[in-house]
This record gives C-alpha cells, sequence and structure tokens, in this order.
C-alpha cells in the first residue's frame, strides 16, 4: 500500500513492485481479455502505479514524461540521475 | 524502462501499393542509415557517455527512432499488403517475397541485412557525437534520395515528416557537442578521450 510517509527507498521499490505487476498482467490480459479477475488486477496496480509515480515526481523526480510537474522551472528529466548510475533516479 | 504508446508519431494512410518503392524505402529500416541502426546507435552509446544533458538527448533521440522505425515499417506494410504473385513477379519484389512473404524484415534496400557494423560505440563523447551527427545527415540524405523516386502524396507526406526531423535531431547533437566541449579545455579537444585520459583535456 502506499503511504505518504515512505522514504524515498520504500517509494521506489514500491513502484518497481506495481510496475512490474502491471507489466506482468498485462501479458497475461492480452490472451486472456475476458478475465474479470485479471482485468480487476490490472485496475487495481495500474491505478497504485499511477499515484505513486506522482508522489515520487513530486518529492524527487519524474520517472516518465507524464510525470514532469507543472510548476518545475527546470527541466529535471535530463539533469537527474540516470538508472546506469545506479542508486535511484 | 519502457513503455509502449499505441500511436503513429506521424499518421500514415497509404492507399495504393507500390512494391518497387516499398524496397527503396525499407532501407530506412534496415539499411545502413536507417531508424533501427540510429536507435540502437544512441541508446547504446548511452552508457560511456559522462554528461547528464546528453545522456537525456541520447535517450530521447534514441526512443524517437523506435517511433521512426515502426513508421518506416508501416509505410512498407501498406505499400505491400494484400499483393497478388503476378504483381510481386513484375515489381522487382519476387526476391524479397521469396524470404519474407509479405513480413517485415530489417534489410538494405539491396538486400544486405541489418548488421551492427553500421555504426560505433566508441566512449568518447566527441567522437560518438559526430558519428551522430554524421548519422542523422547520411539518413537525410536517403530521404531526399527516396522523395526524388517517390510521386505518391501518401508516402511524401510521413516522408518528408521523417526527413525534418533528421535535421532537428542534427541540430540537437550539434547543440549537444557544444555542452560537451564547454566542459573541456579548447586547447585539445580531439587530443585525447576525457572518460578515459585523466586530467587530459578537462577544464
Amino acid at each position: 500500500m502506499l503511504r505518504q510517509t515512505m522514504n524515498q527507498s520504500q517509494l521506489w521499490d514500491w513502484i518497481n513492485e506495481v510496475s512490474f505487476a502491471v507489466t506482468e498482467i498485462t501479458l497475461y490480459l492480452d490472451t486472456h481479455p475476458d478475465d474479470e479477475e485479471a482485468l480487476a488486477f490490472f485496475y487495481h496496480y495500474n491505478e497504485e502505479r499511477k499515484k505513486a509515480l506522482a508522489l515520487y515526481s513530486s518529492n524527487y523526480s519524474p520517472l516518465t514524461l507524464n510525470m514532469v510537474q507543472q510548476e518545475d522551472d527546470y527541466w529535471r528529466w535530463a539533469t537527474e540521475p540516470w538508472p546506469w548510475e545506479g542508486g535511484y533516479c | 524502462m519502457w513503455n509502449y504508446e499505441k500511436r503513429l508519431e506521424y499518421p500514415i494512410n497509404i492507399k495504393e501499393t507500390n512494391p518497387k518503392i516499398a524496397k527503396f524505402i525499407m532501407s530506412q529500416y534496415g539499411g545502413p542509415d536507417g531508424e533501427i541502426s540510429a536507435s540502437l546507435r544512441y541508446l547504446s552509446q548511452r552508457y560511456s557517455m559522462p554528461y547528464r544533458e546528453v545522456m537525456g538527448i541520447l535517450t530521447d533521440i534514441g526512443t524517437e527512432e523506435m517511433a521512426h522505425f515502426e513508421m518506416v515499417a508501416t509505410i512498407v506494410h501498406q505499400l505491400t499488403r494484400n499483393l497478388t504473385p503476378e504483381e510481386i513477379k513484375e515489381s522487382g519484389f519476387g526476391e524479397y517475397y521469396i524470404d519474407h512473404t509479405l513480413g517485415i524484415w530489417p534489410q538494405a534496400a539491396g538486400g544486405v541485412p541489418q548488421n551492427a557494423c553500421e555504426f560505433q560505440v566508441k566512449a568518447d563523447p566527441i567522437t560518438d557525437i559526430m558519428e551522430d551527427m554524421a548519422a542523422e545527415q547520411k539518413a537525410r540524405s536517403t530521404y531526399d534520395n527516396i522523395l526524388r523516386v517517390v510521386k505518391d502524396p501518401d508516402v511524401i507526406d510521413p516522408i518528408r515528416f521523417l526527413r525534418a526531423r533528421e535535421v532537428v535531431h542534427f541540430q540537437r547533437f550539434g547543440e549537444a557537442l557544444r555542452l560537451i566541449q564547454e566542459r573541456l579545455d579548447s586547447k585539445n579537444f580531439y587530443a585525447c578521450n576525457p572518460v578515459i585520459d585523466k586530467n587530459c583535456g578537462r577544464k
């Protein structure tokens, strides 16, 4: 469950978990498009992922271009760390 | 990590098939100056690039090239879909058809398969960005060659878009080169590799 009190490391792990859940259920749904249980799983984790990405973006930096904060006055997309550097972005 | 967006970067709706032109345009799918080689080049150069803004431009142009890879495939697909064996035999598309039917396979116009030897990752920032600028101009020349032999406005329109993007990418890589050079000693930009040769070339 997403908590506003999560530190960066906890939020990062949560994003990886819910994102993988979305990736995995997407493959399953491609070949089982009428599975209601799988659809409910997708809706839940896709929503959790969106909330977590938004919180990460407002507290640290955007992980997708959709999550770039409107009020930022600097393009942090390029200047914050990149994933292959190790650590958090 | 990547996510797919279910749309073309620029719309493509070709009404008339034309296998002869398809074989020419296919070169931008898997040819020496094609879109997938461009994408692999930029995305592979990111890991040894020491400057964040340049990591960013390599990531974002490398990603846009994947969208162009999809656009070129769409053009070839729409130019060849539902062809009859007679049309294929008469058009010069026969050799390709025998090996790949009407599938999309990365090869040059002359049939040479896509190959990583078409690009370099040298892990020297100036060397890599100069290669990238050259690649954008070579792709622009290829699109100009295609525009000289294509008459169908449905094909010309997206090809013109792709050509214009090569020019924009050249401009951005030029700016990346400037960002790199601003961090180096202008007396010897080209004499060493600032990633490997410590105390050489840096300001």
